[in-house]
């Protein structure tokens, strides 16, 4: 069914229709409003049965999903940002335990200092703690996506974050096809949990595992999440059976057939990339896109097939990795190893900065020019930045308190800006 | 047969007497066909008193719920010497999760049994000290505020035991612990208000809030089935020795927890919805160097550097507690049974008088029973 | 793709707005997109909003730079923020005022756009007269579907239906109704001056 909606209405409507059992959330912008649309259909009524519980944190929140998860329950919640580094510790237990969580991140900054807007780095932060990740392009994708997330995650017994662009998403009214209860239900089999917490059959869940068997626990949760990269496939051929239409996957290309220049993204700014790149290849550039929506597990062979014939790969990104640069670029890097392509990473979008089709037209044509540097910052205020690394090197002087005091305090006066 | 001197005080009310008792009476650890939630093999050290608590509160709760019940445990002593992977200890449905989160998890498990339908099945959140009065608090507070369906039990030795003893917000004022060394001006922990869980539990108003000690089973059992009688929000906060982290004996477990009950250090009441509703009075007052002395965590307040104002902050705590809550008994002298008058100048030194007549153990073993319900 | 900015005031329905665009769209079975500019949550601050209009599925994100419409809320906007920013040349003008463009000191802009596609409508007074609060944006939807024809007044008081029941909604309706009037009645005057 057709509807002109919110992107955080339609996550929600279709987090309902996955018959969530416990849902214990915080609210955190830009993820507010999923989570109030849930908290009114268990209130209505109209999902039950389904128990919503008011948390005091978002560590409170995963920690509930967790118990609630162990006790066969199908749980969720969503955070982003701050609240998703609060709860980070049960993050990594719950994955670690093998629970069947499915969690919303409305991508958004991290801080310091305070920013709500969206970037990667709070999802990005996580990508190691053993979740799946899900990165969606479009609102349709987002609600699609989550359907998808619940039965990978029951299958597999591995928790599953659908990222979405904060406000850019989530607050956007965009088309969507809602699904039917009776095709969700069609495709996502009631929970049955691979083991429990149940009086009939008690177990002991979370003991204390010693360096003789620690390194295996941590392989077997590696190569769990192997296994999906086999099944997300799958799992999307057989969403568009039922639903009609495609969504999810691993990766996606867009006119990637003859491709000399290949841009690497994730999440929503896809879609103006694809914009950009329809106009370039109008005027007859070879540039192409791949879309990565599983970043974990990571699709190395796809992408590696999508970007081997290329010439060139530029990564855009929504995240810095502080003292490097680029995640997924060295994500793809690894995946490149051993083929000879020039590799650029252009880290654009931070805490919300709008990215523009003329920005990235420029700078895909700077890349189709080799005339980029391997890291690029997009509408970065150079002359800001240079004016603020002399500030604070003209205030920190080497050398000892006497010789400071030796220093002519107007010559230095006279210096600054 | 030759005269045994029972010292009542050291056996608890009913041991005596719990073949005497209907069924119904005796307590749950009596019974050989008891649950052992906890059952043995664990790694605890010898004396462990919270391996002791922790068995006596699950197997009364295990008893009530017919054995439908779930716990879910804190980081901490009871969680890693009862579950040394591949073994366990535990034979309910048992989950350790994090350090700080014991009750929210057990608000996770509730909510998955109530939207299941599932309402026999009862949960039990549990830690100790630092997993509750410190980085659980939040998460405690957050479960009380909603009034969820847990039990959460609070084993508190007063310190981060299972990292090597330093000091949490449960540690008494003056104790030695590994970060409140017994060196310098105010050797000890420094004497701050306490952050007092049993009454923070109160101020939330939730159906039953209940104290104990190891030292007093029966005590013990009765405030946990009192509990599970409650839908909703409960707390247990009990003493529980630690042998090793307070330097004292193994033998000294149940000793000094009596101590501590009986100095007023630790007082046992319950109270509903944030009024007390009973105590347990103090039967024969002792100071509080009666307690202190035994347990080496105190030794830096006697010997060669004594720190008088120490003890005596100790004393008006314990002081404070005996008037705050009423601890001790004001029926007059005349009106007691035989063997319990005291002398009103006696400052509570004298020992238990041993039983000479069984008539005397009986009118006791009847009193305290009064006294405990 | 027809692209149209709001800007007003927080408290203003600014972003509603924006969205009823996008059902109205919706109505009339096209793509559309609606986002506001993200701020924190608060009254009185200024806010931008984006409708986007196209036939087929909009994928870009970026907010509107080259709007072909704007709708301006606040008048004491005007000469704070700059409103006008980017609007192509043939671009539609939809002020909430009594007054005329050049009583408001915006004279200079009749020579850069086309003069009949500039208007202004008493947006908060009709909101008054049929609502029973100052709420504008409603009205000023009605208005601009006069204005530019890029929806019809039908599809927008559908739209506004959807996000205001019973007589509320009535109230709106009229009062969006009513600025259409206003705006064509307008239009025929500047056709026939």
């Amino acid at each position: 069914m057709l509807s002109q909606i919110e992107g955080s209405k339609a996550v929600a409507d279709a987090v309902a229709q996955c018959r969530p059992e416990v849902i214990c959330a915080y609210p955190i912008s830009p993820q507010t409003h999923i989570v109030e649309g849930l908290s009114k259909l268990v209130k209505t009524g109209d999902l039950t049965p389904c128990e919503y519980i008011n948390v005091e944190s978002e560590f409170a929140a995963m920690s509930v999903a967790i118990g609630s998860s162990a006790a066969g329950a199908r749980t969720y919640t969503a955070t982003a940002s701050q609240g998703l580094l609060y709860m980070v510790e049960a993050v990594y237990n719950a994955s670690g335990l093998g629970l069947p969580i499915v969690m919303t991140v409305a991508n958004r900054a991290i801080g310091s200092p305070i920013n709500i807007w969206n970037d990667h780095s709070d999802t990005m932060s996580q990508r190691d703690s053993g979740w799946i990740q899900l990165y969606a392009e479009t609102n349709q994708e987002a609600a699609d996506l989550h359907i998808q997330a619940f039965k990978l995650a029951e299958e597999l017994s591995l928790p599953v974050m659908v990222c979405m662009d904060g406000f850019i998403l989530t607050h956007a009214y965009e088309r969507i096809d809602q699904p039917t209860q009776e095709q969700v239900d069609a495709y996502l089999p009631p929970f049955t949990p691979r083991q429990t917490l149940d009086p009939d059959n008690p177990v002991s869940i979370g003991a204390m595992v010693g360096p003789e068997a620690f390194s295996e626990v941590r392989y077997l949760a590696h190569a769990k999440q192997m296994l999906a990269l086999e099944r997300i496939p799958e799992l999307a051929v057989e969403f568009n059976e039922i639903f009609g239409r495609e969504s999810g996957g691993l990766i996606h290309t867009y006119r990637a057939d003859d491709a000399e220049t290949m841009i690497v993204a994730l999440g929503s700014v896809l879609g103006t990339i694809k914009d950009t790149v329809d106009e370039m290849r109008d005027e007859g550039h070879k540039i192409g896109v791949l879309g990565i929506t599983s970043f974990r597990p990571f699709p190395q062979q796809q992408v590696r097939e999508a970007l081997v014939n290329a010439q060139r790969v530029l990564v855009l990104e929504k995240a810095l990795a502080v003292g490097i640069g680029g995640i997924v670029s060295a994500n793809v890097r690894t995946s490149l190893s051993g083929v000879q392509l020039r590799g650029y990473t252009a880290i654009a979008g931070l805490g919300g900065r709008a990215i523009t089709r003329e920005s990235l037209r420029s700078l895909f044509e700077n890349a189709e020019a080799d005339a980029l540097e391997p890291l690029t910052f997009v509408d970065m205020d150079w002359e800001l930045v240079q004016r603020e690394l002399q500030r604070d090197q003209l205030i920190r002087r080497p050398g000892t308190a006497y010789e400071h005091q030796e220093l002519n305090p107007g010559l230095v006066a006279a210096q600054l800006p | 047969m030759p005269y045994q001197p029972i010292k009542f005080y050291q056996t608890g009310s009913f041991v005596v007497g719990n073949r005497l008792l209907d069924v119904e009476a005796r307590s749950t650890q009596s019974d050989p066909k008891r649950a052992n939630t906890l059952t043995s093999g664990h790694r605890a050290c010898q004396g462990c008193g919270e391996a002791l608590g922790a068995r006596y509160a699950l197997d009364t709760v295990s008893r009530v719920t017919g054995g439908k019940m779930i716990a879910s445990n804190a980081t901490g002593c009871l969680e890693v010497f009862s579950t040394p992977f591949p073994e366990t200890s535990w034979q309910i449905p048992w989950i350790h999760s994090l350090f700080g989160n014991a009750p929210a998890v057990a608000t996770g498990i509730a909510a998955a049994m109530r939207v299941k339908g599932r309402d026999d099945v009862r949960v039990v959140g549990q830690g100790g000290d630092g997993g509750t009065v410190d980085i659980g608090f939040g998460c405690l507070s957050g479960m009380f505020e909603r009034n969820d369906d847990v039990l959460y039990i609070c084993y508190d030795n007063e310190a981060y035991m299972n990292t090597g003893v330093q000091r949490s917000g449960a540690t008494p004022g003056g104790a030695r612990t590994a970060t409140t060394q017994p060196v310098g001006p105010h050797p000890g922990n420094e004497f701050g208000q306490g952050k007092n869980l049993p009454r923070i539990a109160m101020a939330h108003e939730i159906p039953y809030v209940g104290t104990a000690t190891v030292a007093d089973l029966r005590d013990l059992e009765y405030k946990v089935e009192k509990a599970m009688t409650f839908r909703g929000a409960r707390y247990l906060h009990i003493l529980v020795t630690c042998p090793l982290g307070w330097g004292s004996a193994s033998r000294d477990s149940i000793r000094i927890a009596r101590l501590a009950v009986e100095t007023g250090i630790f007082p046992v009441f319950e109270a509903e919805r944030g009024e007390v509703t009973g105590v347990t009075k103090i039967r024969r007052r002792v100071p509080v160097e009666e307690y202190l002395k035994l347990q080496r965590r105190y030794a830096h307040l006697f010997g060669k550097k004594p720190q008088p104002e120490i003890l005596h902050n100790i004393q008006a705590a314990a002081d404070r507690n005996i008037t705050r809550y009423g601890l001790l008994d004001d029926t007059p002298d005349d009106l007691k049974p035989p063997g319990e008058a005291k002398d009103a100048a006696t400052s509570g030194h004298d020992e238990a008088q041993p039983e000479d007549s069984e008539t005397d153990a009986m009118a006791l073993t009847s009193e305290s029973f009064e006294g405990a319900r | 793709m027809f692209q149209i900015r709001i800007h007003g005031r927080g408290g203003q329905g600014v972003v509603t707005a924006a969205e009823m665009l996008s059902l109205a769209a919706f109505a009339e079975g096209r793509h559309a997109q609606a986002f506001p500019s993200f701020g924190s949550e608060r009254m009185g601050a200024p806010v931008v909003a984006f409708a986007r209009i196209a036939d087929k599925e909009i994928r870009v994100r970026e907010p509107i730079m080259a709007p072909d419409g704007l709708i301006i809320q606040d008048p004491t906007l005007l000469h704070q923020v700059d409103v006008f920013s980017g609007l192509v040349p043939d671009g539609y003008i939809l002020i909430n005022s009594s007054r005329t463009f050049g009583e408001l000191g915006l004279s200079d802009l009749c020579e850069h756009f086309r003069v009949e596609r500039l208007l202004t409508v008493p947006a908060t007074e009709i909101a008054r007269e049929y609502v029973g609060r100052p709420m504008a944006n409603a009205a000023l939807l009605g208005g601009f579907a006069g204005l530019s024809g890029a929806l019809s007044i039908d599809s927008v008081s559908a739209a506004i239906r959807e996000k205001f029941a019973g007589k509320v909604g009535d109230g709106n309706v009229n009062a969006a109704e009513a600025a259409y009037r206003y705006v064509q009645q307008q239009m025929e005057e500047m056709a026939h001056a």
